[in-house]
C-alpha cells in the first residue's frame, strides 16, 4: 500500500490534509523505532477516506539525531489524543501541544525514562517499580462528589478504573484508567516466527478471537502477497460470522442485566450457550481458536458440520426472534433504554468511533461493505443504521446484524466452493510491511505488521475496535444518571483484553 | 402475556453435571506415547508456550501451560502425540494436598462443602477465561445448584478464581483482592495464563503466573477452560465429586 513519507515536523499539516475537516477518519497512528533500518523512528497514520482509495497512510520520520518531539495531531481531530498518548509511553516521541499527556498504557508502577517498545529496550531487563500518584481528571465544585469505581468490579468483567464526577444522581464527569490487562503483546512477539506470533494474536481477546486471527493472516497474506484459496475465505466468513453471532447474541442478553431483567438475561445466556456449543463443534473450541490461520484455514467444515450449522441457525432464529419481541414490547424495558446513552452524531465523527457505536450514531460504516476482505465480496447483506445514538440503537443495530449474520451464513454454506484449505507463507522480504482488517463484532479490528529477517516479527501494531471506541463512552454517559452508566457501558460493550494488548 | 408463555415454552434447560460430552474436534490435553520418540525435538521447538520438554527420549506435556493448539501434533516426527479430549485437568495444590496435613484439609472441606461462594479476579486476561466463568451461571450449568455461587465484594469471598497472567499494572489489585479475603480461603488458576503464565512468553508488563504472587490451591488447564472443566475443578477442591 502507498504511503507518504514527511518529515515528522509536518505531521500536524499533513495530518489535517489528509483528514479534510472531518470528511475522512482516522484508523490508527502508531510509531515503529526504525534506528536500525535508517536512522529513524516513524510515525504512522492510517485514514480512511471518502472515496477510493480506502486508505491512505503517512509515515512521519524523525531522524534519531533529532528532538525526540513531533506536533501534536490532537488539533486536527481528538482520535489521535490516546494514540499519542500511548506513542509518548512507549517510545518516549513527545507530541507538542497534546493538551493531556498522563501515561495512559503504563500505570504510575513504572519509571518515566524506559519505553519499552524502542528496540534497545531488552524485555529481560529488570524495571524497578515506582509509585506515584496516578491523577484522575474530574470536576471540582460546591455539592460535587467524585465515585471511584475498579478495577476489581462486582461482577464477572475485565478491569478498568472510572472516576465518576457527581451532581446528586446525575453523572457530569467520567474519566477513566485503563489498560490493567497490559500485557505487551506487541513487544512480546518481536522477533518471533510469522506462525509463532499468530498463537498471540489469536489470543489478544477471547470475544474477538476470529477477528484478530482475521486481521493478522491478512496483515501476513498481504506482505508475502501469498494467494489463499476460495474456500478458504468463505470458511474464514463462516467463521467471522459465528463469531458475531454469539457475542451480539450474548451482549444483547447482557445488556438486560444492565436494568435487571431477568427473562432477557437467562434467554441471552441460554441462546449464547447454544451458540458457544456449536462453536466447539466446527473449530474444538468454544471461542472458534483453531480454525482461521495464516494461509488460509487449518480445519474444514464438512458436510455434516454444515448441516449441524443450518440446523442450529434455524433453531436459533426462531428463538431470538422470540426474545426480541419481549424487549420490544416491554415498556419497563424500553423507558430505560431509549434516550439513554446518546452519542451524538458529531462526537462520533470526532472520534472516528467505528462498528456498532458508529452505526447507532447514523454512520454507515462497516469494513465487510466498504473494503471487502475474504468472502465478503459476495455476500448479500444489509448494512442497518440507526440515528437516535442511545443504548437502543446500539441494542437494535446488533438485533438486525444478527439476522443479517444468519443470512451472511446461509449463503456461505450453501455456496462453499471447493479448494485447498492453506497455502504456505512464502520467505518475505525484511521489512516489508502491510496490514490487515476485519469487521469484529464490534467494529473494525486492523492489525498493522513489519517483518524482519526470516519472516520473523519486527514490529505488532493493533489497533482494536474498542479502543477506538472506548473514548465515546465517556461523551455518552455523562448527563446521565450513574445507575444508567452499566447499561450504557454494556450498550458499548468494549473488551478491555483488546484495548489493553 | 408472552413474557410468561416464553419462560413456560421454553421449560428447564439447566443440565446435570456432565450431561454433555466435549465434541469430537475439542483437542483437549495433549499426550505422548510411553516409547522413546527419538527426539526431534520439534513439538518442544513448536510449542508456543513451551509446554513441552523431552526427557530421557520422553515427551512429558505441562498441562498447566499447554493452550490445545495442536501444533505439536502436526510437527511430531514419530506420530505419537495424540490429543486425548480430555478436559477434566483441574490438579490440587496448596492446602488441599496430602502434605498439607488431613486436619487443615478436612476443615476447609467441611466448612464450605454445601456452600462456596466465589470472587473472579480478572489479573490479566483476554477474557475467555471470564466468560466461561460467566456461562457457570447461566441457566444450562446454574452453578447455583451445587451451592456454588459468586459474590460482589472479596469479603463475601470463600473462594478467588484468578484468570490472566499476572500483569504489572494489576498485581497490587490481585494483591489487596486477596488480602481482602477472609480466611480459610483457597485461590484458584483458572486457564493457562493463570496456571502457567507462559501464553505470551516473556514480557516487560507481565509478572508471570498467578502463584508467583499468591497461593495456588487448584489449577485448571485449559485455553480457555470449558464451563464443564471448570466445574470438575470446583467440585474436585470440594472432594464432592
Amino acid at each position: 500500500m502507498e504511503q507518504e513519507k514527511i518529515w515528522a515536523g509536518d505531521l500536524q499539516a499533513a495530518a489535517a490534509k489528509a483528514y479534510d475537516n472531518g470528511r475522512n477518519s482516522l484508523v490508527a497512528m502508531f510509531a515503529n523505532d526504525e534506528r536500525q533500518i535508517d536512522g529513524h523512528f516513524a510515525i504512522y497514520c492510517i485514514f480512511s477516506l471518502a472515496q477510493t482509495p480506502y486508505f491512505k497512510i503517512l509515515k512521519a520520520q524523525l531522524h534519531e539525531s533529532e528532538p525526540l518531539e513531533f506536533p501534536s495531531v490532537v488539533p486536527v481531530t481528538s482520535a489521535a489524543a490516546w494514540y499519542e498518548r500511548e506513542i509518548h509511553d512507549l517510545f518516549g516521541l513527545k507530541p507538542i501541544g497534546h493538551p493531556d499527556l498522563r501515561p495512559l498504557v503504563l500505570h504510575e508502577n513504572w519509571p518515566h525514562d524506559h519505553h519499552p517498545l524502542c528496540k534497545d529496550f531488552d524485555i529481560h531487563t529488570p524495571v524497578p517499580t515506582v509509585s506515584e500518584e496516578y491523577k484522575m481528571e474530574y470536576v471540582h465544585g460546591e455539592g460535587v462528589f467524585e465515585v471511584p469505581v475498579g478495577p476489581i468490579h462486582a461482577g464477572i468483567i475485565e478491569p478498568g478504573h472510572f472516576r465518576f464526577s457527581q451532581a446528586g444522581e446525575n453523572t457530569i464527569h467520567l474519566d477513566a484508567k485503563l489498560f490493567f490487562t497490559h500485557r505487551g503483546i506487541e513487544k512480546a512477539v518481536e522477533g518471533l516466527t510469522i506462525d509463532k506470533a499468530f498463537y498471540q494474536a489469536e489470543r489478544i481477546c477471547g470475544a474477538c478471537t476470529a477477528s484478530h486471527a482475521l486481521s493478522y493472516s491478512q496483515a501476513v497474506e498481504s506482505i508475502a502477497g501469498a494467494v489463499i484459496s476460495n474456500r478458504a475465505r468463505y470458511l474464514r466468513v463462516i467463521v467471522a460470522e459465528l463469531e458475531r453471532l454469539h457475542n451480539h447474541v450474548g451482549d444483547i442478553g447482557n445488556l438486560c442485566a444492565g436494568l435487571g431483567f431477568a427473562v432477557g438475561v437467562s434467554n441471552g445466556a441460554r441462546l449464547k450457550e447454544e451458540l458457544m456449543r456449536l462453536n466447539e463443534l466446527v473449530t474444538g473450541n468454544r471461542f472458534l481458536r483453531g480454525l482461521i490461520v495464516p494461509g488460509g484455514a487449518a480445519l474444514d467444515i464438512t458436510t455434516e458440520i454444515a448441516h449441524e450449522i443450518s440446523r442450529m441457525l434455524r433453531a436459533i432464529e426462531t428463538d431470538f426472534i422470540e426474545v426480541l419481541d419481549l424487549l420490544r414490547e416491554n415498556d419497563a424495558f424500553l423507558d430505560r433504554v431509549n434516550t439513554t446513552g446518546i452519542l451524538p452524531r458529531q462526537a462520533a465523527l470526532d472520534l472516528s468511533v467505528v462498528g456498532v457505536a458508529a452505526r447507532a450514531s447514523g454512520i454507515s460504516k462497516d469494513m465487510r461493505r466498504d473494503v471487502p476482505y475474504a468472502a465478503y465480496q459476495n455476500m448479500n447483506f444489509k448494512v442497518p443504521v440507526y440515528t437516535s445514538g442511545d443504548v437502543a440503537a446500539r441494542l437494535w443495530v446488533r438485533a438486525d446484524e444478527t439476522i443479517q449474520s444468519i443470512r451472511i451464513l446461509r449463503q456461505a454454506l450453501a455456496g462453499l466452493p471447493s479448494g485447498t484449505l492453506r497455502v504456505e507463507i512464502p520467505a518475505i522480504k525484511p521489512y516489508s510491511s502491510g496490514f490487515g482488517w476485519s469487521e469484529s463484532p464490534r467494529g473494525g479490528n486492523v492489525h498493522w505488521l513489519m517483518i524482519g529477517e526470516g519472516n520473523t516479527i519486527y514490529r505488532y501494531f493493533v489497533r482494536s475496535a474498542s479502543y477506538a471506541n472506548w473514548p465515546a463512552v465517556a461523551v455518552a454517559d455523562p448527563g446521565n444518571i450513574i445507575p444508567d452508566f452499566p447499561l450504557i457501558n454494556k450498550s458499548f460493550e468494549l473488551c478491555y483484553a483488546c484495548i489493553d494488548r | 402475556m408472552s413474557l410468561l408463555s416464553k419462560i413456560i415454552n421454553t421449560g428447564v434447560v439447566t443440565e446435570k453435571l456432565d450431561a454433555t460430552s466435549a465434541p469430537h474436534r475439542f483437542r483437549g490435553a495433549m499426550r505422548a506415547g510411553k516409547q522413546d520418540c527419538g527426539a526431534c525435538m520439534a513439538c518442544s521447538e513448536t510449542c508456543p508456550t513451551g509446554a513441552i520438554v523431552i526427557q530421557n527420549g520422553r515427551v512429558q506435556v505441562n498441562d498447566k501451560d499447554c493452550i490445545f493448539c495442536g501444533r505439536c501434533i502436526e510437527r511430531c516426527e514419530a506420530q505419537l502425540i495424540k490429543n486425548t479430549g480430555q478436559y477434566k485437568l483441574a490438579t490440587l495444590s496448596g492446602s488441599l494436598t496430602e502434605t498439607a496435613g488431613n486436619e487443615l484439609r478436612k476443615k476447609i472441606r467441611r466448612v464450605l462443602n454445601r456452600s462456596m461462594h466465589i470472587r473472579h479476579v480478572d489479573a490479566g486476561s483476554c477474557n475467555a477465561c471470564d466468560f466461561e466463568m460467566a456461562a457457570l451461571n447461566n441457566p444450562i450449568y446454574d452453578l447455583q445448584q451445587y451451592g456454588i455461587d459468586f459474590v460482589p465484594s472479596p469479603r463475601h469471598a470463600d473462594l478467588l478464581m484468578v484468570t490472566g497472567v499476572v500483569t504489572r499494572n494489576l498485581t497490587q489489585a490481585l494483591q489487596m483482592t486477596y488480602e481482602a479475603t477472609p480466611t480459610p480461603k483457597l485461590v484458584m488458576a483458572v486457564g493457562a495464563c493463570a496456571a502457567g503464565g507462559r501464553t505470551f512468553g516473556d514480557s516487560y508488563a507481565i509478572r508471570g503466573s498467578v502463584d508467583k504472587l499468591v497461593p495456588v490451591d487448584i489449577y485448571v488447564p485449559g485455553c480457555p477452560p470449558r464451563p464443564q472443566a471448570l466445574l470438575y475443578g470446583l467440585l474436585l477442591a470440594l472432594d464432592r465429586l
